[in-house]
């Protein structure tokens, strides 16, 4: 399964499912990431370690452990 | 209003406690700005690391306090700030709840709006910000959302200080008519499984402080509290397998095992149906926002990291460039001071205690001011701005691999500053374990007042153009260690899973100049007291211990020979003397001596372990200790030649690599351990770093001694 890790920049994906625990997943909630969530691929830092996206009109910065835990699929 | 304000409140007036929420970057901070500025009288009741900041006012007869809670994006605890404001709003008293909302982005406002409002409280709904999103052509119908929400919605600019009365005057309406049940609607299957339980609960007559929808929602959320209470009630036994098929009809309706995951998703669309009911967004903006626009730039792969570092650059040279303008006047106060006060005085001891001890121990301190003020409005408008944000973002790769977090970055900088300020930054991580191990590096930053020492031995051991080049070495081999101490305490004292790196990147903001002062003045004044307080304190007690036991046969032979010398030269030399024996023989002295055996696998003599001591007190005090104690009074100074050559002469240049390895490593200044302590949050951290400086220290000099040792050979 594709998850956001592998996301090029500028690339419009929807969340299928997060395989986060539950600090974690609560977390991503807060943040609007959640399943159906619409994501915007905005950035990578060097190296790609971690990633800008956009979740609605607020923009998160993750780790990019962290969004691959995160399944999702093209829309 | 305001002459309602100017007006005495009467002692039977009501008081009316509200709790301010929101997420972070609403606003919060301003809005209660705004709201103390037209009502006065703020105060800071600090917490640990975290503050929640109180406003008394007086409104139509009422007594308002309003506390700011720190911001917190849902009711978790996952940093320090969501603890401190889920514990207030859970366990406190306090009779309603202003939620503070951005206007700009209400779908991701109304998560928290709505496990407020499944609280047993009051809530009145602040759009903050409205005057930004009619900028941004949204337009919410705040009417309506009252009407759908059945909460009170309230349109307010913090900025433009619109709406603030009506907000208090709905907080008073609220106040005082009856709670009234949200109108938070779940979906079929959830409404479903709530009929069930309310039902069973009325047939049951189960007595509740709140509604049975209340008492219901709280179930199928898996509420400790609501459980607890109803597991004593004898109805128990019968709900229970009610409880349990309800939770498997809801999770199977999400497609998921997690409750919270499920009642998330279940707010999530309720909110999704009131912004679209009450927003209304004239036009779609396709052209790229200013943020987007400057972080084109500035979180840039390439260029993102070097745009970074010339701004810190330029931070440092600020902080001690402009900050050492009024130093040198700061510098010249105490030293007046001293005298005039010291002329008042006519007790020998006294004067030395007042002006040697504490006038030139708070001098001292007082003396950093400028450069901490500079340090922290920079600070100040990293955070303000939001560019602080994209700082973690772009070096979290690096930090990571060293077990350290993106936002490590900041205190460790200033530690070459100063550790006080940079233990105090490390406010900015929010999760314990990294601000912890932040803390306990910081020390391997060398700070601005180890550079006289480094100067001194540089000077006294290498020629002068390659100096220079030893200075830097040690400042990066210092930082270099550090990354690797990292590592290594991440693999074992702070060992654990990583903490994840989920931030949000918020819009790029100027911050009011209010504000911004606010937070400076606040912390300077704390770092004035606290430090200021603690090393009076500090300083009575090292001129106590160079000073003490006097010696009056000692004073008195050394008085007959300097009467008796024949010239100036021998005068001074005697003096010195005097000064070399009694320090010799003071408290100090003793203590020097005694731990001779310990640094002596270091080539450490009785005269290089006292400084280092000395140097606990604070760093610049090595040089002045290493002054008087090799005979040539205490007014020396780094470049002091003679000093240079007296060092060079008597010290060997493994023991002077020893010992600047010491000075890179060991336990910083007594007043930085202060402050360490506090932040760390308790005194037991600073026996672990003591242990762990010293042990590391110790270890690093003994390698380093010996290496050269072989090498000189």
């Amino acid at each position: 399964m594709k998850t956001l890790k592998d996301c090029q920049k500028a690339c419009v994906v929807k969340v299928v499912k997060l395989n986060a625990k539950s600090d974690l997943k609560q977390r991503l909630i807060s943040f609007g990431i959640m399943k159906e969530a619409v994501i915007e691929i905005i950035e990578h830092a060097p190296a790609k370690s971690t990633i800008e996206v956009q979740v609605g009109k607020m923009k998160i910065a993750l780790r990019a452990e962290e969004a691959g835990l995160i399944e999702v699929q093209k829309i | 209003m305001n002459e309602s304000t100017s007006k005495i409140c009467p002692i039977i007036a009501n008081h009316i406690k509200v709790a301010l929420v929101g997420q972070p970057n609403v606003g919060k901070s301003m809005l209660i700005n705004s709201i103390s500025n037209a009502h006065l009288h703020v105060g800071n009741f600090s917490g640990v690391t975290v503050d929640k900041t109180e406003v008394l006012f007086d409104y139509k007869n009422h007594h308002f306090t309003v506390v700011d809670l720190p911001g917190t994006y849902a009711f978790t605890d996952y940093t320090i700030e969501e603890r401190v404001t889920h514990k207030y709003l859970c366990a406190e008293s306090y009779d309603l709840i202003i939620n503070v909302v951005d206007s700009t982005n209400l779908a991701k406002n109304l998560q928290l709006t709505s496990e407020l409002m499944s609280m047993s409280k009051d809530v009145v709904i602040a759009l903050n910000m409205s005057d930004e999103a009619q900028k941004e052509g949204i337009e919410i119908d705040a009417e309506y959302m009252t009407q759908l929400l059945g909460v009170p919605c309230i349109k307010v600019s913090a900025q433009t200080k619109e709406g603030i009365d009506d907000l208090i005057d709905a907080v008073l309406t609220q106040y005082e008519s009856e709670k009234q049940e949200s109108k938070l609607i779940f979906s079929e299957a959830v409404e479903e499984e709530i009929t069930v339980i309310v039902k069973y609960l009325e047939k049951h007559k189960y007595e509740a402080n709140n509604s049975y929808r209340h008492v219901a929602i709280n179930l199928l959320k898996n509420n400790p509290k609501t459980y607890k209470r109803i597991h004593e009630n004898p109805i128990w036994t019968e709900l229970q397998p009610i409880l349990i098929e309800a939770s498997r009809h809801v999770e199977l309706h999400h497609d998921s095992d997690d409750i919270r995951e499920a009642f998330a998703e279940e707010y999530a669309s309720f909110n999704r149906g009131i912004v679209t009911e009450v927003v209304k967004q004239k036009k779609e903006q396709k052209e790229k926002t200013l943020t987007e626009k400057i972080d084109n730039v500035l979180i840039h792969q390439l260029f993102g990291i070097p745009i970074f570092l010339f701004f810190m650059w330029g931070l440092f040279q600020l902080t001690f460039e402009v900050g050492a303008i009024p130093m040198e006047y700061i510098d010249g106060f105490f030293a007046w001071l001293g005298d005039v006060v010291g002329a008042t005085i006519a007790n020998d001891d006294m004067r030395s205690l007042v002006v040697d001890g504490i006038i030139a121990g708070v001098g001292a301190i007082v003396l950093f001011t400028p450069n901490i003020i500079i340090l922290f409005i920079g600070i100040a408008l990293l955070e303000g701005t939001g560019y602080m944000s994209r700082v973690a973002f772009l070096l979290d790769g690096f930090f990571h691999k060293f077990g350290l977090h993106g936002q490590s970055f900041i205190p460790l900088v200033t530690g070459f500053g100063c550790s006080i300020p940079a233990y105090m930054s490390a406010r900015i991580l929010k999760n314990d374990r990294d601000r912890l191990l932040t803390l306990f590096i910081i020390g391997f930053m060398s700070c601005g007042a180890k550079l006289p020492v480094y100067v001194l031995f540089a000077g006294a051991f290498f020629s002068p153009e390659m100096a220079g080049n030893i200075l830097f070495l040690i400042y990066i081999g210092g930082a270099m260690l550090g990354l690797i101490a990292a590592k290594i305490l991440k693999l074992t004292a702070f060992k654990g899973e990583d903490e994840p790196f989920v931030m949000e990147m918020p819009k790029y903001r100027l911050p009011s100049v209010k504000l911004i002062w606010h937070t400076v003045l606040t912390k300077t004044m704390m770092y004035l007291k606290k430090a200021g307080t603690f090393i009076a304190a500090a300083s009575i007690l090292i001129w106590f211990l160079s000073n003490y036991p006097h010696n009056l046969e000692l004073v008195q032979e050394y008085e007959t020979k300097i009467e008796m010398a024949i010239n100036e030269d021998e005068k001074i030399d005697f003096e010195n003397q005097l000064a070399v024996e009694h320090l010799e023989q003071s408290y100090l002295g003793t203590i020097g001596k005694f731990s001779v055996p310990i640094f002596a696998p270091l080539g450490f003599d009785w005269k290089m372990s006292v400084a280092l001591q000395a140097g606990l007190a604070a760093k610049e005090v090595v040089v002045s200790t290493l002054g008087v104690l090799y005979s040539l009074g205490a007014d020396v100074d780094e470049e002091d030649s003679s000093l240079i050559n007296a060092i060079s002469k008597n010290i060997s240049f493994p023991s002077a690599i020893a010992f600047i390895v010491v000075i890179m490593i060991y336990l910083p200044c007594l007043a930085a351990s202060i402050v360490f302590t506090r932040e760390a949050g308790g005194i037991r951290y600073f026996f672990y770093l003591l242990a762990f400086t010293s042990v590391t220290a110790y270890v690093m000099a003994y390698i380093a001694y010996n290496i050269v040792k072989l090498f000189s050979a």
